[in-house]
């Protein structure tokens, strides 16, 4: 250390002194070329944020972007029976013609699974395991899902395969003499109406809290 | 006048002795012509100083044993060359927009000139990359090539080979048929999958809670804008990495030892 601070003592014999550099003062606390690198850096700076900030935004903002309430109608009431499902098609996703609608499994409220006749019940043909879209079959009295296997009850919970909750269903209304289709809602393995999740999440046990629905989500019924 | 004269900048050509000309017996005229090319070549390498840099290689030393495997590398390169340039031309005619994509892409196999072979390149040459890329990847674990100094270029490497799978989860989609949809429905639901973050990093890729009409756009800018743009950039580091370090032998060839030389140090 002793010998460090001989050698920048002014005066040491084995080092001539420097010449000042140009614009120096007396107390100055950054030298010319120091306080410009950091001028240089600090406008380098400034121009990367004003680029990044807004790309990230667009890139990002249609996370944030909840889907509009729309309610469809699908047929009259006398159309649908407790007993099975007739098939609806509603779009779901607006701005791109054929490849946004969906199909819907529609039925009125059945007595037998202690539901009010003058209820509708509309599934969701979306798979709760990868979102393949499954398809009712009436001799089995069941959904099935092309892809991957999953089975679900008449009432669309897990009987087989590898979905983790029933499937979703949508909110049901009767206007102007037409039953309507709603926001989509996801349900617990005792069929409770939850916010809706994607498809793999789980509804229900301590994995739930590892799938938080999302805030654009719309409230359960 | 031979390839290697043309080849060499004019300043290290042995001249011609005085009187003679280049030595044909041609006329001035024609002598300046065929100087042409060489004073160009000359005129470019002095001002870039690029010859060294391209004789370091493109006639760097390769160990002994060097084999049919050490082109895998290349085949890969070949292999996005191809899917880059037959991609530049499908560009011109797809309609990234989910009411039309799907008419372009059969507007392009059924109409344009050559277009269902342009188009099968593309697809053939995205299977053929990401075989190459594997037994690249598989000459490069078994020869032991990652070792040092060699590991951040097997790093690259990886990454390369990920940024690939972006390309082929992104292309997939871009046809719009009813494979594409679903597949990329799958893809998307088993990004969502992940707990917590899962679901956003999902809302991020497809734009939106469900594949929606913001995702097919999405999809083609980051496969033929984003991803190419870092593909190419790791590219050349990878390349300039193997240049740099060279290649490694064989592991079946050993060091070479020189057992006489050795007993005459040792005593």
């Amino acid at each position: 250390m002793a010998d460090a601070a001989d050698k920048h003592a002014p005066g040491a014999p084995d080092e001539p002194v420097k010449p000042d550099p140009p614009g120096y003062f007396k107390g100055e606390s950054m030298t010319r070329r120091n306080a410009f690198i950091a001028l240089g850096q600090a406008f380098g700076g400034v121009a990367g944020v004003a680029i990044a900030l807004p790309v990230v935004g667009f890139a990002i903002a249609p996370i944030f972007e909840g889907p509009d309430e729309t309610w469809q109608g699908v047929g009259a009431p006398d159309d649908f029976v407790p007993e099975t499902y007739r098939q609806a098609v509603i779009t779901e996703v607006s701005g791109m013609g054929e490849a946004g609608k969906t199909t819907v499994y529609v039925r009125r409220g059945s007595p037998d699974v202690d539901e009010d006749p003058e209820e509708f019940v509309a599934i969701s043909t979306r798979c709760a395991h990868l979102g393949c879209p499954v398809r009712f079959y009436p001799s089995a009295g069941s959904f099935i899902c092309p892809c991957h296997g999953g089975i679900y009850d008449f009432e669309g919970r897990v009987t087989g395969g590898p979905p983790v909750r029933p499937l979703d269903r949508f909110q049901t209304r009767i206007r102007a003499g037409q039953v309507e289709i709603g926001p989509r809602f996801s349900v617990t393995s005792q069929l409770e109406p939850v916010r809706t999740r994607d498809p793999a999440a789980f509804t229900g046990g301590v994995w739930e809290y590892l799938y938080p629905p999302r805030p654009t989500t719309p409230p359960a019924p | 006048m031979g390839l290697r004269d043309t080849l060499t900048p004019a300043g290290l050509r042995k001249p011609a002795r005085p009187g003679e000309g280049n030595g044909d017996g041609a006329s001035p005229l024609i002598e300046k012509a065929k100087e042409a090319p060489v004073d160009l070549v000359g005129w470019v390498d002095e001002r870039t100083g690029a010859s060294p840099f391209l004789t370091g290689l493109l006639f760097r030393k390769v160990p002994k044993g060097t084999n049919w495997f050490y082109t895998l590398g290349s085949a890969t390169l070949f292999a996005f060359v191809l899917q880059a340039i037959t991609g530049v031309f499908l560009a011109m005619f797809y309609v990234p927009s989910p009411t039309e994509a799907y008419d372009s892409i059969t507007h392009i196999t059924d109409e344009v000139f050559l277009g269902a072979f342009v188009r099968g390149l593309h697809i053939w040459g995205a299977t053929l990359m990401v075989i190459v890329i594997f037994i690249h990847m598989g000459r490069v674990f078994f020869f032991g090539a990652y070792k040092y100094p060699r590991e951040l270029n097997w790093v690259i490497g990886v990454v390369l080979l990920i940024l690939t799978m972006v390309m082929g989860l992104t292309g997939y989609l871009l046809p719009f048929d009813q494979r594409s949809y679903w597949a990329t429905v799958v893809a998307m639901n088993i990004t969502a999958s992940g707990p917590v973050l899962g679901p956003y990093l999902a809302d991020f890729l497809r734009a939106g809670a469900d594949v929606g009409e913001t995702t097919l756009p999405r999809f083609y800018a980051i496969h033929m804008l984003l991803v190419p743009g870092l593909m190419i950039a790791l590219i050349g580091a990878h390349l300039y990495l193997v240049v740099k370090l060279g290649t490694t032998a064989p592991p079946w060839l050993r060091a070479e030892t020189k057992p006489k030389s050795l007993r005459e140090e040792q005593v």
